[in-house]
């Protein structure tokens, strides 16, 4: 948020930097005239007489009415202005690319409205486009956060579906937050904005169409079927949005929004190992997560499960 | 109560006169109804439940110390940080404002008690039984998780499934029933009960900021216990308020949470300022700057705190038109604050200022309050606050707000009167101490937290993800809410040592007492004033001191004084509504034991509860309270 | 002792004996300030009751439920019931205590039909019409706001009653005068708050 990426971030931190100038100089007027007078107006050991008892002044009381309600205009006008320019959601802009965000506790479901294709924890954009929001929940409030390029807005229940837009200039991996508190995982409800060339978006978008492949054991795909499938979807199976979307799972930036992919091992671990860690362990990792337990719930044996992890490691998009 | 005796009738015939029997121990703590040892109670009893909540904080900012902490599970912290918020902002400074409005309001004002002993101790036991009732949740399964503003749908059955919201929902509105009842007596008090001559701009600053507080909660209240009724009813009733499956509306408790919710920022935040408004005066040595304007500048704030609510739900969605108005709304309440301020250095500006530990804690709220008051006028702003809503720069906001301002004016408020409360002098040395690593914990703790927030890091995260740049600030927010903690222990240790010093306190012990209090002994008698003092101008006392006298002069002669009786009745009712309100909550529930569901699922606990609670009501209205007098004699014999 | 000043001049009230002493007095502004909160509780429930009186989730709408007849008879009890508290509170005034007695008794009696009357519709509401609490947004804003009102009015009738057995045992004093002159504010503002129920509820009901 301090080095925003965007403009709908860059117009909140213009306004924070005028707001943050003119309250400093309000805090050195206070500052100086509270350290002059606790120093000059010291009561000395000596001192019998009586101060003079002053009713006030009429004239200082007029000059520090006038001088703050000039400050507050001096900073409600561009704010007015501001609200009224991030009031432009761009739901009726043709160019806009229209992504429907659902927030389920405590994952993020990206549905391109457009190109049919619904993903889960990383929001693909093509850069410098604006992307024009339609927010939701399936549960509880949550708030679709993106520091570094906008403001966050609540993800409220059908019946109150909020709008807001914003876009990304410059390519890159930006991190995203839920900003409401919706239960005890709340502090891990991350996601990802991967900001990409509008070729490279195309692209994606073409092979998330493509048809869901299983794992090449028979009885490994009949059981992921059985257990996984009823509630993930994948590739161009319909999403009935009760889990998150798998296509793709081994070229995303991360497992379950926060166990970070990286191969070298600095920023967080390689995708295999990330997914092991989650399956093996999934309240563990988010607590109070709704996803029944590979283990207890499912029966699934921990080879099995690393199975599974392998296949889903390997699930990339070309 | 004597000034409608003497106005009735010069001399009533004593009928009555030590008819009734005086309490002693623990009966005369449950029967009182007298305004000084209530203020004790709420004292205490605020004392604790705020003991409670710092205890609670200590334990987040454990868990927070470090990245991917274990110390507590995220459903523990999401308690933690419920109850912590609750805790301290309903049960912990609210009862310690009420407790310096009960001890000094009527002193201050010229008059014998409130004027409704009865229901001043109504209020307080209604206050305390739910306050326990609220923290009972935690060893009765489980306290309420959806956090202080217990946002729909989390805070519905359908994801918050133990008992925890109910024991909010129920806890908060017994607690605040008592708050109301509190609220509308200081009304009546204040605009009856003043002593002759003092006409409501000679009042002293805090009786009018507790004045326009009371104001305030008697409108305010009743917003959140209709709030709290149709979640309760959402709960327990299976009503449909805020399910959206059935057509409810999710937004709508939000609304009505924070058209009761920012309203209650200035019930907190207006008795500080008094109190502030009557400690600079004192030790300056010099009358309050502007006075008038600081009465006219605390009205508008009250007014102004009505219409700004929605500025906590700028990313609820609710449209461009509405963000600005409240943006520019809530911008304008820094004008009447910034008066304040102003006013407050420029009553120091040549005066004698002197650094007694009251004074400490007035002087280091000037700035940080003021630094809590350019973060408001900061977020104001809906585009920025975009950004702000919900990161850790509006928890050290309202923190310098609430700590730095309500916390440092009320320690201010209790160094100055405790010897009027007890007799006893704290120890300056150790109040000095207290003031010092409170407040540079203060500042190590939520400074810091500033940044945190600027940076990306969200309220209310039970842990955070390494390589954010969060682990140091938070490591220094930690040390510094153990420093808070240690401040306390020197309070409680500065308390517990005075307690053992003999109660030898002068009656103005700070040599430059202004007001009415300061006529009087440290304590003062159970009747206040021997004979009602007439009131010749702005700091009545002063007044006299500066024209040689060194007594009021009194507005009456002496005469028997009429005192209210002793009662159990309030602290059964509460009882009753305490029954009553358990036997609610769990009226629902599979005890797999006949009786107990018999008696439940039945309603009948909370039929005996409100048996009690009307059956005391019913006593009450039947069986008149003729008080009782104290006689010249025994006026005089003191 | 106000008693006891009160009791030696029985039958030698002032002319307002609610407020002949600080008592009493207070007890008047109090309860001024009382229904200011009441106002904004009130006020509250009628927010909520606009924010979702459509949403009535395929159960009953308003415009299907409502008979007007019955609601304007209910209506039209508690108008008198707040009439004849006027004439109560003149009785007092004048100090005849036996037309006072009577007059807050035909209160009381009204105010019971009222209830009555309110209890039987809901009777039909939740037996015929099948329309609980829990139908919908809609039917929980209804019987919530309605149901306060009727425990107001429930809880007056009780109020009154008990200050009518007082008036019997200890006569009229200047103790049991602000009691009876505060219980007649709270019947006209439940009946104000009525008035209001009657609009915003049933007409707008029918009509909107």
């Amino acid at each position: 948020m301090l080095r925003p990426q965007g403009p709908a971030a860059e117009s909140s931190f213009d306004l924070m930097k005028l707001s943050i100038t003119i309250m400093i100089v309000v805090l050195l007027i206070v500052f100086s005239i509270a350290a002059y007078v606790l120093v000059r107006f010291r009561r000395k050991p000596d001192q019998r007489e009586m101060p003079e008892q002053v009713e006030g002044s009429f004239k200082l009381e007029v000059l520090w009415t006038v001088i703050p309600l000039i400050l507050v205009v001096v900073l409600a006008v561009p704010t007015v202005k501001a609200v009224f320019a991030a009031g432009n959601d761009h739901s009726n802009d043709k160019n806009a690319i229209k992504v429907k965000v659902t927030g389920h506790q405590y994952w993020w479901e990206f549905q391109y409205t457009d190109y049919g294709v619904t993903t889960a924890q990383d929001l693909v954009i093509p850069a410098g486009k604006d992307i024009a929001f339609e927010l939701s929940t399936k549960d509880v409030l949550h708030s679709f956060w993106v520091p570094s390029l906008s403001g966050k807005m609540d993800t409220n229940p059908d019946g109150t579906t909020n709008r807001f837009s914003f876009s990304a200039p410059n390519e890159g991996v930006y991190r995203g937050k839920c900003a409401e508190l919706c239960g005890p995982s709340h502090g891990f409800m991350e996601f990802k904005v991967k900001s990409v060339s509008e070729a490279e978006f195309e692209k994606w978008v073409n092979s998330m169409k493509s048809p869901a492949v299983l794992p090449e054991d028979p009885a490994l795909a009949e059981k992921f079927k059985s257990q996984c499938l009823t509630c993930h979807a994948m590739g161009d199976m319909p999403d009935m949005s009760s889990a998150p979307n798998l296509t793709g799972i081994g070229s995303r930036e991360s497992v379950a929004g926060i166990l970070l992919n990286d191969d070298t091992g600095v920023d967080g671990a390689p995708v295999l190992e990330n997914l092991k860690t989650w399956l093996h362990d999934t309240q563990g990792v988010k607590p109070g997560n709704k996803m029944p337990d590979p283990k207890k719930d499912m029966n699934l044996s921990d080879e099995e499960i690393d199975g599974i992890a392998e296949f889903l490691a390997g699930y990339t998009l070309d | 109560m004597a000034q409608a005796a003497q106005s009735l009738n010069p001399s009533p015939p004593l009928r009555h006169d030590h008819s009734v029997k005086r309490h002693t121990g623990l009966m005369d703590w449950i029967t009182t109804v007298d305004h000084k040892k209530i203020a004790i109670l709420y004292l205490w009893a605020g004392g604790l439940f705020f003991g409670i909540g710092g205890l609670e904080a200590i334990l987040i900012r454990i868990q927070l110390i470090k990245p991917m902490n274990t110390f507590l599970d995220a459903q523990t912290f999401n308690e933690l940080i419920t109850m912590h918020g609750t805790t301290m902002i309903f049960l912990g400074v609210m009862p310690v404002i009420f407790a310096l409005m009960n001890a000094v309001i009527p002193l201050q004002i010229g008059a014998r008690d409130v004027a409704f002993p009865f229901l001043n101790a109504l209020g307080f036991w209604t206050f305390l039984f739910g306050g326990v009732l609220l923290n009972l949740s935690w060893i009765m399964g489980g306290a309420p998780d959806a956090g202080w503003t217990s946002y729909t749908p989390l805070s519905t059955t359908q994801y918050s499934g133990t008992h925890g919201v109910d024991f909010y929902t129920i806890g908060l509105q017994i607690a605040g029933l008592g708050t109301l009842i509190g609220g509308i007596n200081f009304l009546a008090t204040i605009i009856t009960m003043r002593a002759p001559g003092m006409s409501f701009m000679r009042m002293p600053m805090f009786v009018w900021a507790s004045f326009i507080t009371s104001a305030i909660i008697l409108f305010a209240f009743p917003a959140i216990t209709v709030g709290l009724v149709l979640l309760t009813f959402d709960r327990i009733l299976e009503a449909n308020f805020f399910d959206t499956s059935a057509g409810g509306n999710s937004v709508l408790w939000q609304h009505i949470f924070w058209i009761f919710g920012h309203p209650e920022v200035y019930i907190l935040i207006l008795p500080a300022f008094g109190i502030i408004s009557e400690v600079i005066p004192t030790f300056a040595r010099k009358r309050l700057f502007g006075y008038s304007s600081m009465v006219f500048a605390t009205i508008l704030i009250a007014f102004l705190g009505f219409m700004v609510w929605a500025h906590h739900m700028f990313t609820t969605g609710l449209g461009p038109v509405a963000n600005a108005l409240f943006s520019v709304s809530t911008m304008l309440i820094a004008v009447p604050t910034g008066i304040k301020i102003f006013n407050w250095l420029f009553t120091m500006w040549g005066g004698q200022v002197r650094f007694t530990t009251p004074n400490l804690f007035a002087v280091g709220f000037i700035p940080t309050f003021t630094m809590g008051g350019v973060t408001g006028v900061m977020l104001a702003s809906a585009p920025a606050d975009f950004q702000f809503h919900d990161t850790y720069f509006v928890v050290a906001h309202f923190h310098y707000v609430i700590v730095g301002g309500l916390v440092l004016g009320l320690f201010a408020g209790l160094h100055y009167w405790w010897p009027k409360m007890f007799g006893r002098m704290l120890n300056e040395t150790l109040g000095k101490w207290t003031f010092w690593t409170f407040i540079i914990g203060f500042h190590l703790t939520f400074f810091v937290q500033h940044f945190l927030g600027l940076m990306g890091m969200q309220r209310r995260v039970f842990t955070y993800l390494p390589n954010q740049q969060f682990d140091l600030l938070n490591l220094i927010s930690t040390i510094g809410a153990g420093l808070m903690g240690v401040g306390m222990l020197i309070f409680l240790t500065n308390i517990f040592l005075t307690s053992r010093k003999p109660a030898d306190a002068p009656d103005d012990p700070w040599e430059d007492g202004r007001t009415l209090e300061w006529t009087i002994s440290s304590p003062p008698p159970e009747y206040n004033f021997k004979q009602t003092p007439l009131v010749r101008g702005l700091d009545a006392f002063w007044k006299e001191k500066t024209s040689g006298h060194k007594t009021m002069t009194p507005a009456e002669p002496v005469g028997p004084i009429h005192m209210p009786s002793a009662t159990i009745l309030p602290f059964l009712m509460s009882v009753g509504i305490f029954i009553a309100g358990l036997g609610f909550m769990f009226s629902r529930d599979d005890f797999g034991n006949a009786f107990m569901g018999f008696m439940f699922n039945n309603y009948l606990v909370t039929a005996i509860g409100l048996v009690i609670t009307f059956g005391s009501m019913l006593l009450r209205s039947l069986y008149d309270d003729h008080g009782w007098h104290i006689g010249p004699e025994e006026l005089e014999g003191r | 002792m106000t008693t006891a000043h009160a009791e030696g001049a029985a039958g030698n009230l002032p002319h307002e004996p609610e407020k002949a002493t600080l008592e009493g007095r207070n007890k008047v502004l109090a309860f001024w300030l009382f229904l200011g909160g009441e106002s904004v509780l009130f006020g509250t429930l009628f927010a909520t009751f606009l924010a979702l009186r459509n949403q009535t989730n395929e159960g009953p709408s308003a415009n299907e439920l409502f008979h007007l007849p019955l609601v304007a008879a209910a209506t039209f009890l508690l108008l008198v019931s707040s009439l004849t508290s006027v004439f109560a509170i003149q009785a007092m005034h004048r100090g005849k205590v036996a037309v006072l007695r009577n007059w807050l008794l035909v209160t009381v009696f009204l105010g019971l039909c009222f209830l009555v009357l309110e209890i039987y519709e809901f009777s039909v509401y939740v037996r015929h019409e099948e329309f609980g609490m829990t139908t919908s947004a809609f039917s929980s804003a209804f019987y919530t706001l309605v149901g306060f009102h009727g425990a107001h009015v429930a809880f007056g009738i009780l109020w009154i009653s008990v200050l009518i057995g007082q008036l019997a045992r200890k006569g009229l004093t200047v103790v049991t005068a602000p009691k009876i002159y505060v219980s007649a504010m709270y019947w006209h503002f439940i009946d104000v708050v009525w008035v209001f129920i009657f609009t915003v509820v049933y007409l707008l009901g029918k009509v909107g």
